[in-house]
């Protein structure tokens, strides 16, 4: 049986707790979300001693189940203010699930000024001091935990940015490859950074395999699941030859690529930063254009890009983030851009808040509108360090335009809106209204529907069809959320028949219960309940589900398309 | 008629990138993919002027048409 690790930061104590019946079956978001809404006071500070960050591996994590090995965390977020669960890749989530670990709570807050470093085995955690790694940056906290601990140490971490409890900080989670992935969204670095954990490293000596209740049912099933990952075009194809930068010049033939802050709907430079290219790129200076971001990953849509003598300058390069330097912020040189998502990496900032931000202090004048090196600059100097400009920016989108007085501030609950215009293609525009994680493309990733025509077809540019879209994309991302399975497995989900009863099947087979489809939905649809519930409890009501209102009265070129949904109608997505 | 057809991710290789191409009055997406060899099944999305189509949808003069496989990320 399973286990919780619960970290108390006040007294600093480990208690390794049963996992209650309530919680037995969940992993993932459901089990993060689960449990912030249990024990997480909704109104309190989300910097304070009461709020709690909580990791869970899924449902699935550590099992041979293919693309399973991801981690949730979660808290009240700094940045949005709500519930949050960020998921990352990594090697973190398969350590603790073959440690038996189902979650590990961090609670309360030192009361004096000393760093910590959290040290997971599987018999509980030991608090070490942190002050040799103190006022590092994510790389050099993973080489000096290497040299400490060899290289099969796991290791999560925060950068300054986080220490210093900015709200775009994320937390750093070592890949297989000595490098990072990231959870990225809302905040949660600075929240790690609040309870003065600078990073947690994880032995896991003596860890076994993740028990299977039916390893026959669980055999068919992912053989089943498997095959479908490998068919489906964007899984077995597209995504491990292009990456997920492919999107690049369909959003711009589409008209839904955000340019220069939102300005426009498509970009003239577009294929200097595209999917096509870059591979291109990748594959003549001898970089890897596939790479998996956790181990049994069948996908590989990451890549290692390469500078012209074929040294690394980055890798999990991904669309959002190309999108946000590249396009929104004009950056033409995907050199640059890679090298400034190196950087969001070393400091530990969200690669899509950091990428959106700089486009809104470049509208300020503060950067000149497509410097790369003076980002860069900004990015390790004054974000990465903490100056006062620096902490203005390292706070998120809407900190920025809130200091310069802007309204073209792309926001939803103070979290940036990343990479498709909800004018341009609405059902987006529902889910970032409505997500209970503040804007967030994939919680309800309507643009499998809207402009990939996977799962589907339901025009972008029309406002019918989209709440129920939506409604349907959140309920499911929420159950998928909760699998340790990566996303894009809603591309063959969405497509391919079998592919969902074998995914739980799989689920099913692991625990040794009767799982049904029509449970595991109802699990994703009662765990969105549950993070709206906590959001209502802090204080959020409908008007906070509204897109910023430059969307109602600001064109997007080429379709001149503006945001028309009245909040009525945006509502209608609660009713489930 | 006149069409700018512009190809992206594998539709481009051994073909182009972007080319102006003439076109008989009655032409459609699908003249399109017989003339060039790619299979409806191939097809992910088409795009006239920037709005999705099928293959049975006619062609109009001067307009942008682009191809693309099945494709995804976010």
């Amino acid at each position: 049986m399973g286990k919780i690790f619960r970290v108390n930061m006040t007294n600093l104590t480990c208690k390794v707790e049963d996992v209650p019946a309530e919680l037995a079956n969940l992993g993932g978001r459901a089990m993060t979300s689960s449990i912030v809404a249990a024990e997480v006071p909704p109104t309190c500070h989300p910097l304070g001693p009461n709020n709690k960050l909580v990791f869970a591996p899924g449902m699935l994590t550590g099992t041979p189940a293919a693309n399973s090995g991801r981690m949730s965390a979660g808290a009240k977020s700094p940045l949005t203010g709500t519930i949050k669960e960020s998921s990352a890749g990594g090697t973190s989530a398969q350590q603790f699930a073959r440690m038996g670990i189902k979650a590990m709570i961090i609670e309360g807050q030192p009361k004096d000024d000393k760093w910590y470093r959290l040290h997971v085995t599987k018999d509980g955690v030991t608090f070490e001091d942190a002050s040799d790694v103190k006022g590092k940056q994510n790389f050099a906290v993973i080489d000096a935990m290497n040299e400490k601990f060899g290289k099969k140490i796991g290791v999560v971490t925060i950068g300054v940015p986080g220490e210093e409890r900015l709200a775009a900080a994320n937390i750093s989670v070592k890949d297989p490859d000595q490098k990072i992935r990231s959870h990225g969204r809302g905040g949660l670095g600075a929240v790690m950074g609040s309870k003065k954990v600078k990073c947690i490293t994880i032995d896991d000596t003596g860890a076994g395999k993740v028990e299977i209740a039916d390893p026959e049912k669980f055999r068919a099933a992912a053989k089943i699941f498997a095959k479908g990952m490998l068919d489906h075009p964007v899984t077995g194809e597209a995504l491990p030859v292009y990456g997920t930068n492919v999107l690049i010049n369909i959003l711009n033939e589409a008209g839904g690529l955000p340019t220069q802050n939102f300005k426009y709907g498509a970009c003239e430079h577009h294929d200097m930063v595209s999917g096509e290219t870059m591979h291109d790129t990748i594959a003549k200076r001898g970089g890897k254009t596939k790479h998996g971001c956790h181990a049994g990953c069948i996908i590989q849509c990451s890549q290692e890009y390469v500078d012209e003598a074929g040294v690394y300058i980055t890798s999990g390069f991904e669309y959002e983030t190309v999108w946000g330097l590249g396009i929104n912020c004009m950056i033409k040189e995907l050199d640059d851009c890679a090298r400034i998502d190196n950087a969001m990496d070393d400091i530990g900032i969200d690669s899509i808040e950091g990428a959106v931000l700089i486009a809104v202090a470049m509208e300020a004048g503060v950067i000149p509108w497509g410097d790369g090196k003076e980002t860069l600059r900004v990015m390790n100097e004054e974000i990465g360090k903490c100056t006062p400009i620096g902490r203005i920016l390292g706070n998120g989108t809407a900190s920025v335009g809130q200091a310069f007085g802007l309204t073209r501030v792309p926001v939803v609950k103070n979290q940036g809106i990343p990479a498709y215009d909800p004018r341009s293609v609405k059902g987006i525009g529902i889910t970032y209204a409505t997500s209970t994680m503040g804007a967030d493309h994939t919680a309800g990733y309507t643009i499998a529907t809207n402009i990939l025509k996977v799962g589907g077809y339901v025009d972008p540019l029309s406002k019918e069809g989209q709440v129920e879209l939506s409604r349907n994309l959140q309920i499911g991302t929420t159950a998928f959320d909760s699998t340790g399975m990566c996303i894009f497995i809603a591309f063959p989900a969405l497509d391919i028949p079998e592919v969902l009863p074998a995914l739980v099947d799989m689920i099913a087979a692991t625990q040794g219960t009767s799982l049904t489809v029509d449970e595991f939905m109802g699990m994703g649809a009662s765990i969105l309940k549950k993070e709206k519930a906590f959001n209502t409890a802090a204080g959020f009501t409908n008007e906070d589900d509204r897109l910023p209102e430059f969307f109602e009265y600001e064109p997007v070129a080429p379709h001149n398309a503006l945001w028309d949904f009245t909040g009525a109608e945006i509502d209608e997505v609660w009713n489930f | 008629m006149k069409i700018t057809l512009k190809l992206f991710a594998t539709f481009r290789d051994n073909r182009f990138k972007v080319a102006e191409r003439e076109y008989a009055d009655n032409a459609t997406i699908g003249t399109i993919l017989e003339e060039l060899g790619i299979s409806e099944p191939e097809l992910g999305v088409a795009l006239i002027n920037g709005r999705h189509v099928v293959p049975t949808d006619a062609l109009v003069d001067g307009a942008t048409v682009s191809l693309f496989p099945k494709v995804g990320g976010g």
